[in-house]
């Protein structure tokens, strides 16, 4: 059985913009082809096994009439089902593609090799998107490097993120829950490990949320923390940012509030602290290709390390 | 001959799957080992050790798992019995003073599964 984070399908919407493209186009699409098949290949299986007329003639007109009535009754019957299928389409794509209200909630999301930064404002994180259920949720997009494509895969439809290109991409949970998205555009090495979480919570939690990843990373409480402040200051602090201490680095994932988070290395590792540790110390066995390289701390300074972390709530 | 043949197909075949889920070699009490290798994945413990039968359990970090029930000693440390297991996996520091592996907080009952699922490893 696949873990919580990976067992999400397309055909199973949880989002307002999938749930109509899934109800209103794709099932009657599918359900049309799949009568049109089934009545094709009965009429061929029926034109194959009857049993012919002992002499036929070719050229009787009563059989030309009723050749030119069936093939025009068929044209017809496609033109309109054809039609039926591209006005709801027109309608669907309408709907979906209508521009967010002004109450809608913009969050930028930049692809990354192989990650993804998350900002609402000035609060930055990484590879999980919170949002409100029932609001809708501008998903601006993106790309720090090559083109990646943002697939929340329950919710709404996927769209590329292009280098200097913004594209914006709507969603709007309709029921809470944490679901799985996936890059949907090949990126590079670790394309396939570069996933990311919505969780879609009630709006007063979200809101809480929110104002939690406002705040900057407390100071460490213990001598075991505060030692792993300082391993972390000289050994993570030129790639990472913690607010509210001097690591301010930019090339990795914002980890302020790192503990608070579900995975780590974008939906790769749950986030425990053996994963930690063992993702600190060999990332490359991991995800081999990732930006990040192994540290190879000594034993307390891993325990510490690995402690400091857990504190940033 | 073909069917001489067959029957001693079958015969290996037989052996070999007993081979793939069979009781622990050294018995752990209170310990379940499909609990135990469930328990392997979720903690992480892959992420530093390559564990046989936990999937993504493909770590260079720290030593191999693989034939753990045969192996002699543990973390060099002390010999390879249960109750030593179980006290490595819960408390690491506790047989090795300074070892790299970290306290990931697992109760007696969990490591007790852990050791189980090791002790399938032949």
């Amino acid at each position: 059985m696949s873990p919580w984070w990976q067992a999400h399908s397309a055909l199973h919407p949880n989002g307002a913009q999938l749930s109509l493209i899934i109800d209103r186009l794709w099932s009657p699409m599918f359900a049309a082809a799949a009568a049109i098949f089934a009545l094709v290949a009965g009429a061929l299986g029926w034109a194959l096994l009857r049993r012919r007329a002992a002499a036929e003639a070719p050229d009787d007109p009563g059989r030309e009439r009723g050749m030119r009535w069936t093939v025009s009754l068929a044209t017809a019957c496609t033109v309109a089902v054809l039609l039926v299928l591209l006005g709801l389409d027109i309608s669907v794509s309408r709907a979906t593609t209508a521009a967010p209200g002004r109450d809608a909630l913009r969050v930028v999301v930049t692809g990354h090799q192989w990650w993804w930064e998350i900002r609402y404002g000035g609060v930055v994180t990484a590879n999980e998107i919170h949002v409100p259920v029932g609001r809708t949720v501008v998903l601006e997009l993106r790309s720090n490097d090559v083109i990646h494509s943002v697939w929340p895969i329950s919710l709404s439809p996927k769209l590329d993120e292009i280098p200097g290109k913004n594209n914006s991409l709507s969603l709007r949970a309709e029921r809470p829950g944490v679901f799985r998205g996936q890059c949907a555009e090949y990126c590079g090495h670790q394309h396939a490990k570069m996933a990311f979480l919505v969780v879609a919570e009630a709006p007063g939690s979200f809101e809480r949320w929110l104002q939690g990843q406002r705040e900057l990373a407390a100071p460490p409480a213990d001598d075991l923390a505060r030692h792993g402040q300082q391993v972390f200051l000289s050994s993570c602090a030129a790639c990472h940012t913690v607010a509210g201490t001097p690591a301010s680095g930019r090339a990795g994932p914002d980890l302020t509030h790192l503990a608070g988070r579900a995975t780590i290395a974008a939906g790769t590792l749950a986030n425990t602290r053996g994963n930690l540790a063992g993702w600190i110390l060999d990332p490359q066995t991991i995800k081999p290709g990732a930006y990040m390289p192994p540290i190879p701390l000594a034993p307390a300074d891993l325990h510490a390390v690995v402690a400091y972390l857990e504190t940033l709530r | 001959m073909t069917m001489a043949r067959g029957v001693a197909l079958l015969a290996v075949a037989g052996v070999l799957l007993g081979c793939q889920d069979h009781a622990p070699a050294r018995p752990v009490p209170g310990g379940d080992p499909s609990a135990g290798k469930q328990l392997l994945a979720e903690r992480g413990c892959g992420s530093c050790h390559t564990i046989p039968g936990v999937s993504g359990a493909n770590g260079l970090v720290g030593p191999p798992l693989d034939h753990f029930a045969r192996r002699t000693y543990i973390a060099g440390e002390v010999i390879n019995n249960a109750d030593f297991l179980v006290r490595w996996i819960e408390v690491p520091q506790a047989i090795e003073p300074g070892t790299a592996m970290p306290n990931l907080g697992i109760t007696e009952g969990q490591a007790r599964s852990m050791a189980a699922y090791l002790y399938t490893l032949h």
